[in-house]
Order: structure tokens, then C-alpha cells, then sequence
């Protein structure tokens, strides 16, 4: 007997994709996980020690997974100003790069995306894998009026290799001339060669490159940076990484629900010029007066227990907040996250896990930072 | 292949359950378990002196992952835990089947081990 075709054709629509390091991964004994429809490393083995490695030395992770995609056209410059709540009007050195919100009408977070300037009518953006579909679906839609063109480029692979040895690692692996120049740049700038692109850049708080190349030179890159003693790091590691590091997660810690305002992202926003018109704007102008308004803090558990998503944060007056990231800092030995909750919190909130109720103190979403821890423990 | 000693039973939820000779059960977490959940960080005991039914939940362990209930293989009391686990979680990656203990249990009915699923059968189970 054979499969009944329905089972085949669900089979085909359920099919998980893989990264061009996919069978590397698997020889080099890592656990996948589906992430968002990637069959993707989480880990190699301890994940506490990869993100130790990447702290104190360089570790090396696939994001192949995550989508490039090249706004070009004489119009892409005005067209990104309109589509972004950051203005890239600030980028005005070529390889300069630009965190962003995407927001919808109500200022609503679509995604979060790395905008780099190539030249005025060519900037490449990096966004999420797990709103690929959305995100083309809303570019394209916004292009419509502009002279521009959205082009996706999936066959670029891209590795991330961070920690304070990254540079020294990387640069004399790349071809030629593309290491001299990788060398000279400065953080969140990039520099390219052919479909080699470079951009000091990351989601981890530590130095370091996100490596974008052809995806047949991939394999071969990566082995390369094994012998010369880079460490394979699965998302595990770059998950507690970014959290010690303040970075939101979309997904968890914003998504189209919730405005950056609400999700310590304000700065990522240009207010000026005022003339600029943005997508979200005439929202985020009317929430900007509310009062009230919900505020993102860290949280540092002041006893054992771990920090996770969605559990309710209870201030002293009995008004409640929600977790929005949580977990273990392998940096700190304790438990760490980030939170959304009423605008007067004070320095002492207490949190609910499974019924029990347990102290934390309010901080600054930024742990730690270039190996360095940023707050009073 | 994982790691299942044969002088156990295991549940299908991955604990397994050591039967001593003063007749009380000793349960633990596989090694299979442990390498799923990856890196132990902090485990919640159960109270000693609680008494708790077959596939109660009483302990939790956390892993840098997630967190993840465990249940009692046995119906009894709990007559000790290894409070180790509270500065060490770790002891459970290390040695799942010794210093990795969560908690001791006095059974009501010894005979409850024999649902159990012997190394094979559990090896069975895990390689689905």
C-alpha cells in the first residue's frame, strides 16, 4: 500500500528547510530543533560553554536562515524613509549600517531588521527568518508606488562569528582584499567584495563580523574557521547571549500587538525631522501623549529560580506586569529577563512561577556587555 | 546509543526508578532526558513528607531550555531529596544515574515498579 496523496502533499507543505551548513551541522553532532520551519543547531553540546566562548574568546554561528533582501532603484532611499520608523537618511557613509522597526499603520511592530547603505539607490536589509513571508508580502506591497525593486537573495549564505577574537580570526580568511578592508571597519559598518559582504555587526553584545557569502563557499569558510580555533555556537547560546545583552527577540518581545514605545525601543525611532512622514507615525504621535503608557524593564531574580516568558510580574501596589524573555545568564549565575509592565514601577517588583512567589530587582535591560557585566548585582 | 543500565525501570516520561534494598526507590532522569534538556540550571525538590500518586507531578527541572515537569514513577511518600542539586543542577548532566538523584520515595505498593518499561523496552521507546 502506499502513502495516501494527502499525507504526501502535507508531508511537502510541512517540509522544514535547511541551511546550506545543515549536513555540517549534523556531523559536527549538534541537536537541531525546528526554529521557525529551519531545522537549525541549538546547541553542540554544553550550550553554557558556547556562550562562555563567545564571551571570552569567538564562537561562530549559521544564520543562513535569516532573510537578505536588496531594496535597489533611484526611489530606494525615499521609499525606505517612508517604510522605516529609523531614518536612514543618518546613513551617509557608504557600508553604514541602521537597527529599524518595521511598524504597520497602528504602530505595530512587523519585524526588527539591520538596514545597510550600499549607495543611494541600494540598501540591503537583513530580517527575521520566522516573518520572511509577511515581510516580502509588506515590502512589496509598499513598493508598489515607488521606483524600486525588492529583491530577495536566498542563495547568500551567512555566518556569524563574534567574540572579542573575532576579527583577529576571521580577517585573514576572507578573500584579499576584502580582509585588508574588514580589518580597518568600525562597529556597525560593513565593507564587500564580490558577494562577500562584511559587517562588524551582531546579536550577541561582544565584537565580531556577520559574514554574508556565496552559499558554495560556505562549507568550506566555516571548516576554515574551525581549524584556525573558532567554535561552533548553536541558537541556544546566541539566545542567552542576546538577552544578557539587552537585544529583543521579535516574536517574544515585540511583535505587530505591541509599538516600540512599549518595547524599550524608543530610541530606534527618529522623531526628527518632523517633516519626514513614516509608516506608524500619526500612531506613534498620539501614543507618545498617553500617560501611562507600559514600560520595558530588566529583571534580575534575587533568589534561585528561573525567569521565563510570560510569567506575571507583581509590583507592591498589586498592578501586574508580563515577562516577556526570560532565562538563565551563564555570565551573571543567575536568572535574568526582560519585562513589560506599568510605567511606575520601582526598584522591587516579585514575580509568579508556578504559584510561588519570588523577589527581583528592576535594572537596566543591558546585563553585559563586551565581556563586561553592566549592573550592580 | 544512549545510556540505559539494566538494573532499573523507567517510565516513559524518562524518569527512571531504582529499587534499594531497604525496599524505598530512588528516581532520577535518564541520560537520554538530561541530553535533551541540555544544561541543568535549577531544580525544584519536592517537599519530603509529601505523598504523591503514580504520574504525579513533583519536581521540576530547568535547563538553560525550558523547564520540564517530573512525575512520580510510584505511588508513596517522599522520604528525601538531594539537596546537592540546589547549588549543583549540573550533577544531573554529569551523572544522571548516581549524584544526579532527585528524590527518595517509600512506596506504597512495590509491585506499581513492574508497569514499569525494563532498559529495553525504554530503549525501545526513545529511538521511535
Amino acid at each position: 500500500m502506499g502513502t495516501p496523496v494527502c499525507r504526501l502533499f502535507m508531508q511537502r507543505e510541512k517540509m522544514i528547510k535547511k541551511t546550506v551548513l545543515n549536513e555540517t551541522h549534523r556531523q559536527l553532532g549538534a541537536q537541531m530543533v525546528d526554529f521557525g520551519g529551519w531545522d537549525m543547531p541549538v546547541n553542540y553540546g554544553s550550550q553554557i560553554e558556547e556562550h562562555h566562548v563567545v564571551r571570552q574568546g569567538v564562537g561562530m554561528f549559521d544564520v543562513s536562515h535569516m532573510t537578505i533582501v536588496d531594496v535597489q532603484g533611484p526611489q530606494a532611499k525615499v521609499f525606505l524613509q517612508y517604510i522605516l520608523a529609523n531614518d536612514i537618511a543618518k546613513l551617509t557613509r557608504q557600508g553604514k549600517a541602521l537597527y529599524s522597526c518595521l511598524l504597520n499603520e497602528q504602530a505595530g511592530v512587523i519585524d526588527d531588521l539591520i538596514v545597510y547603505y550600499l549607495n543611494d539607490d541600494n540598501y540591503r536589509l537583513v530580517v527575521n527568518a520566522s516573518t520572511r513571508d509577511k515581510d516580502i508580502a509588506w515590502l512589496e506591497k509598499q513598493a508598489i508606488a515607488y521606483e524600486v525593486t525588492i529583491g530577495e537573495r536566498p542563495h547568500l549564505a551567512m555566518v556569524a562569528v563574534q567574540g572579542p577574537k573575532a576579527r583577529q580570526k576571521v580577517c585573514p580568511l576572507l578573500p584579499e582584499r576584502l580582509g585588508f578592508s574588514a580589518a580597518e571597519i568600525k562597529p556597525f559598518n560593513a565593507c564587500w567584495f564580490g558577494e562577500w559582504f562584511v559587517g562588524r555587526t551582531g546579536y550577541t553584545g561582544e565584537d565580531g563580523f556577520e559574514i554574508i557569502l556565496p552559499e558554495d563557499k560556505a562549507v568550506d569558510f566555516w571548516n576554515k574557521l574551525i581549524e584556525v580555533g573558532v567554535k561552533p555556537c548553536g541558537l541556544g547560546a546566541r539566545d542567552t547571549l542576546r538577552l544578557e545583552a539587552g537585544m529583543n527577540l521579535y516574536g517574544q518581545d515585540m511583535d505587530e500587538s505591541k509599538n516600540p514605545l512599549e518595547s524599550g525601543l524608543s530610541w530606534t525611532v527618529a522623531w526628527q525631522p518632523e517633516t519626514r512622514d513614516f509608516i506608524g507615525r500619526e500612531a506613534l504621535d498620539g501614543i507618545k501623549k498617553e500617560t501611562g503608557r507600559d514600560k520595558f524593564v530588566g529583571l534580575l531574580l534575587q533568589e534561585k529560580g528561573i525567569l521565563r516568558g510570560h510569567q506575571k510580574v507583581i509590583l507592591p501596589d498589586g498592578t501586574v506586569g508580563e515577562i516577556t524573555s526570560g532565562g538563565y545568564s551563564p555570565t551573571l549565575e543567575r536568572s535574568i529577563a526582560f519585562a513589560r509592565v506599568p510605567g511606575h514601577i520601582g526598584e522591587e517588583c516579585e514575580i509568579e512561577i508556578r504559584g510561588k512567589v519570588k523577589k527581583a530587582r528592576v535594572v537596566s535591560s543591558c546585563f553585559v556587555r563586551q565581556g563586561q557585566v553592566q549592573i550592580k548585582i | 546509543m544512549a545510556n540505559t543500565p539494566d538494573d532499573r525501570k523507567y517510565a516513559d516520561s524518562h524518569e527512571w526508578a531504582f529499587l534499594e534494598d531497604d525496599g524505598t526507590i530512588r528516581v532520577g532522569i535518564s541520560d537520554h532526558a538530561q541530553e535533551l534538556l541540555g544544561d541543568l540550571v535549577f531544580v525544584e525538590l519536592p517537599e519530603v513528607g509529601r505523598t504523591v500518586g503514580k504520574g504525579d507531578e513533583c519536581s521540576v527541572v530547568e535547563s538553560v531550555k525550558a523547564a520540564s515537569d517530573i512525575y512520580s514513577p510510584v505511588s508513596g511518600e517522599i522520604i528525601a531529596v538531594n539537596d546537592s542539586l540546589e547549588d549543583e543542577p549540573e550533577l544531573i548532566n554529569q551523572a544522571a544515574y548516581d549524584e544526579g538523584w532527585i528524590f527518595v520515595i517509600q512506596p506504597v505498593d512495590e509491585s506499581e515498579l513492574d508497569e514499569l518499561l525494563d532498559n529495553d523496552a525504554y530503549l525501545g521507546s526513545i529511538e521511535e
